[in-house]
């Protein structure tokens, strides 16, 4: 049999359904390569071996007896540490929320759990959810299991690692800016950033409400669809949430690309873009075409503002979610106040790290009055421009195809001095988080450092099933770059 | 004082009512008030990373309704916005409530003054959540109690039309019976469900442009909203007068020493970075919606009032007392439909049952049965039983309720109109006072009154005065 770490959650799942193997067997499986490979890679912030252990068993048992059970049961999760958990310690990677244990489930582990999956632990990011190397975490910093000289990207970087580093079979991320396609590119894994609303937010711990999404991560094309079906749905506890009928996003799969169009939009590869990059998502194009798609040069004028608005916008909605933590009720609270301005103070100054201050400030300065049309109403203008620029494009084409990051993985350090370069890589993949459409990020090649560089596939909103089927076209072509054997290559390079 | 008279007060509220929901707005705990610190409330409530808030659409349907009962225009898009600033009873430390976009916009009310009708102008009513409340406490210091957190109120603000203490007394008392007759809100000022910040200047008479304004918050009985305006408006016209400027600030007024005292000025003032809450979509109403709520509004005060002096001939000033309280016009209405004798029901119930009943009509229900005291309207009306023992009646059937046309007949209380036993108790009265009969001869016609009383002692109470008085007055005639 193969190797159990690189079974796809498809392939797990029918070999469960079989009983050609237990969840236990599996879920220890996970946790043996956890206690061998984490210590290098920094993925896990919490780790609950026996936890994970019972609800394996948990679900044996039901399945001995016969229960009928969803395809997800009994197959582990890694789940990002911004994602709270019942009774498990749920940090955002922060000081502030060491020791926080949340005493409800996020409605999408409620999900997973009434489906049977056992929760392997929690996985480390950047603090809040804020940076693009995983590097601002309090805990610790997490190694691309690609080349362990490199960040994994971030803000999920331990959820791409994780998955990359065969730590979980899938894990659950966030994407607030490209928090999940970066990661899941540098790691060269697949991840999805879904429509805003279709997952519910309740349980998330905000960054910012109006772009934050929570999406799956995983090896393939095809089991992103499976654990996307499965976190999908209208929740009234979330009033962003959108009540309506979304099918199933594995039903388009095989059907291929052939009259398909993708737009190709020349803003994403211009100045800036690494060569390396630019000739690998030109050459997923080429791909494309040979399976008989139609490639359409689009454009996105507004790109070069959706950038200085994002920040605007994903930075002021911070400052205002960010400022419960006060250290009053829970959280990390300061040793020394003498009242309660001091109490708020210095909790606040000692309990978030550097980039969290930086975004506070910038976005309660955003909201000061005096500069609140100059920067937050204009940067709402810009987001309106923005789904205007998308709407066009997608009256030509079914879906885009671009880079998801101008680089490959930065090495660990190499970003960290300057923050202003660091927000420069999201440039790719904000508009989409700005425009609420959903985006898939999977590989398309390697550069000379045998870095993944991924691409990805923008649609418009609830388009989700369209985009797993043109990345799983390409998937089919190329094969699945976690799959590929040490050294090779996909056929198309 | 003498220069007080060449200024003038300027005055606008801003009036939070809690409404009367079950659940809060944005959870689904309870809003019963006085449980036990902390037993209600969740994550959402309470702030809790990752949990958000989900609007309870009754709020928007109160709210709707206290702005078509106060002649708003209703929005039919509308927003809700974070304030934002930290304090301790603010979980989130921002309060949801509504900046740019309310959901009721430019409506009035009317009150009485001495000069007649005047109308006073509301600028908006918006829709916000309560903050908690702190606890001092000398052993364990301060503490948080979230069962307040999240409870739905409307802020109701007022445009600058009010010129005296007693006008603004006068609306908020017009705007408390308006809502509490839509039904949403108890208005209970010791419980804080009705508590009104003021804001007051003074300007020379005769000027148009406003003077500085000071603003008290939280005050939440009309005595303190009295005393409030007035030391407020004496201290801003001293200030003027010794050649001063006013301060703009929050000020706190002590109902202890009926003073007012600085608690912010303008430089402290929080920046409160208002901006469209994300978590939140903006609320939509269609006009079939804002017209279903608008039927389901009762009939308001001065409705009721012009149907009062109009079909039951009552005055305005009775008729004001009987639609100051929904409770007591209900009650007045199922009265008047069960008796022919509407007018003397109302009289009853102002002049004997109001005497009765505690002054705040909120807390307490009547506890007599409409239809006894029409019961017993009908019976003074049509000469059954005289007035003296109407009051009676009404007295006992206050403290134990039942049937007076039973215990009329019962206990034979039925009023004697026999002319010719009355006259034999007249003649026997006469004949034993003879120091009163005396004291009328000699011009002192209060005297009669004393034998009349004997007369109707003789009677057991129950003697038709009128009939009594004439025969009284003949027989003293006579001597
Ligand atoms: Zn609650």
């Amino acid at each position: 049999m193969k190797d159990i770490l690189k079974l796809t959650v498809t392939e797990l799942s029918l070999k469960l359904a079989k009983r050609e193997l237990s969840s236990k067997e599996v879920t220890e499986a996970y946790l043996r390569q956890i206690a061998d490979r984490d210590e290098r890679i920094g993925a896990y912030i919490t780790v609950c071996d026996g936890e994970a252990i019972d609800s394996a068993e948990r679900v044996d048992a039901k399945r001995a007896e016969g229960d009928k059970l969803s395809p997800l049961a009994g197959i582990p999760v890694g789940i990002k540490d911004n994602i709270c958990t019942r009774g498990l310690r749920t940090t955002c990677a922060s000081r502030m929320l060491k020791a926080f244990v949340p005493p409800y489930d996020a409605t999408v582990v409620e999900r997973l759990h009434a489906l049977g999956t056992v929760t392997l632990g929690k996985l480390n990011m950047d603090e809040f959810a804020m940076g693009s190397t995983t590097e601002s975490s309090y805990f610790k910093k997490t190694r691309n299991p690609r080349s362990i000289e490199y960040v994994p990207g971030g803000s999920s970087g331990g959820s791409a690692a994780a998955v990359a580093a065969d730590e979980a079979p899938f894990s659950l991320g966030s994407d607030t800016g490209g928090s999940i396609r970066q990661p899941a590119s540098f790691c060269g894994v697949v991840g999805m950033k879904p429509t805003y609303g279709s997952v519910s937010r309740y349980g998330l711990i905000a960054f910012a409400s109006s772009l934050d999404q929570i999406g799956p991560m995983t090896k393939n094309v095809c089991d992103n669809a499976l654990v996307l079906n499965a976190i999908t749905g209208h929740d009234r506890r979330d009033a962003t949430s959108v009540s309506r009928e979304y099918g199933d996003f594995t039903e388009e799969l095989a059907l291929g690309v052939k009259g398909m169009k993708l737009g190709l939009p020349d803003e994403f590869f211009g100045e800036g873009i690494n060569g390396e990059v630019k000739e690998a998502v030109l050459g997923a194009a080429k791909v494309y075409e040979r399976m008989g798609a139609e490639i359409v040069p689009v454009s996105i004028k507004m790109l070069d503002y959706a950038l200085p608005a994002y920040y605007v916008i994903s930075s002021a909605e911070a400052s205002s979610n960010l400022a419960r933590f006060d250290g009053v009720r829970y959280g990390y609270r300061s040793e020394s106040y003498s009242d309660i301005t001091e109490l708020y103070k210095n909790s606040r100054s000692e309990g978030f790290g550097t980039e969290v201050k930086r975004r506070i400030m910038l976005g309660t300065f955003a909201l000061s009055s005096g500069y609140y049309d100059a920067y937050y109403k204009k940067a709402l203008q810009v987001r309106t421009l923005v789904m205007n620029d998308f709407a066009r494009v997608f009256e030509r084409c079914d879906c885009i195809l671009a880079p998801v990051s101008p680089t490959t993985a930065y090495k660990l350090g190499e970003k960290s001095a300057s923050p202003l370069e660091m927000y420069m890589g999201d440039i790719y993949t904000v508009p989409v988080n700005i425009a609420g459409i959903p985006s898939l990020s999977l590989p398309c090649g390697t550069d000379k450092k045998g870095l993944p560089i991924g691409m990805q596939l923008i649609g418009k909103a609830f388009s989700e099933a369209t985009l797993y089927r043109v990345g799983n076209a390409y998937e089919t072509e190329c094969g699945v770059y976690h799959l590929l054997r040490e050294g090779e290559q996909y056929e198309a390079y | 004082m003498k220069l007080i008279k060449d200024y003038e007060l300027v005055c606008g509220l801003e009036v939070h009512v809690e409404l009367a929901t079950s659940t809060k707005i944005f959870c689904s705990c309870p809003t019963t008030f006085g449980a036990e610190p902390n037993t209600q409330c969740c994550p959402v409530c309470t702030g809790m990373p990752g949990a958000l808030p989900v609007l309870n659409r009754q709020v928007v349907d109160y709210a709707v309704m206290a702005g078509l009962a106060t002649n708003c225009r209703i929005a039919g898009y509308s927003k809700q916005d974070r304030k934002n600033y930290f304090y301790p009873d603010l979980p989130k430390a921002y309060q949801i409530s509504q900046y740019d976009l309310p959901l009721c916009e430019g409506g009035y009310l009317e009150i009485e003054t001495e000069e007649g009708k005047k109308r006073i102008g509301i600028t908006r009513i918006h829709i916000e959540e309560d903050a908690g409340k702190l606890i001092h406490d000398v052993r364990y210091g301060t503490m948080i109690d979230c069962n307040r957190c999240g409870v739905p109120l409307i802020e109701i603000v007022s445009e600058p039309d009010i010129r005296s203490a007693e006008e603004a007394v006068a609306y908020v008392k017009k705007l408390r019976a308006v809502i509490m007759y839509t039904g949403v809100s108890d208005c209970r000022m010791n419980e804080g469900s009705l508590r009104c910040d003021v804001n007051l200047s003074v300007r020379k008479k005769g000027s148009e442009k406003f003077g500085t304004r000071t603003e008290m918050k939280n005050i939440n009985s009309f005595t303190f909203i009295r005393e409030a305006i007035e030391y407020e408006y004496k201290r801003q016209v001293e200030i003027l007068e010794a050649g001063g400027a006013v301060v703009q600030e929050t000020r706190r007024y002590d109902s202890e020493t009926g003073e007012t005292y600085s608690m912010r000025t303008k430089e402290n003032a929080n920046d409160y970075r208002y901006f469209p809450d994300p978590d939140l979509p903006p609320v939509i109403l269609t006009d079939k919606e804002v017209d279903a709520l608008g039927k389901a509004i009762p009939r308001l005060p001065d409705e009721r009032k012009a149907y009062y002096t109009e079909k039951y001939g009552l005055s305005e000033y009775d008729a004001e007392l009987l639609t100051e309280n929904k409770r007591a016009a209900d009650y007045f209405e199922s009265v008047a439909e069960a008796t022919d004798y509407p007018k003397l029901a109302a009289n009853m119930m102002i002049s004997e049952l109001f005497a009765l009943l505690p002054p705040d009509l909120d807390e307490v229900s009547i506890p007599i049965e409409p239809i006894h005291i029409a019961a017993l309207a009908t019976m003074a009306g049509e000469g059954t039983i005289n007035s003296s023992v109407a009051k009676k009646l009404l007295r006992r059937i206050y403290e134990t309720d039942s049937d007076p046309v039973k215990m009329v007949e019962q206990e034979g209380l039925a009023q004697i109109n026999d002319a010719v036993l009355l006259k034999k108790y007249v003649d026997e009265a006469v004949a034993a006072d003879t120091k009163s009969v005396t004291a009328y001869k000699a011009g002192n016609t209060k005297a009669a009154k004393a034998i009349m009383g004997k007369v109707m002692a003789m009677t057991g109470g129950r003697g038709n005065p009128a009939v009594i008085n004439e025969l009284l007055e003949a027989a003293l005639l006579k001597l």
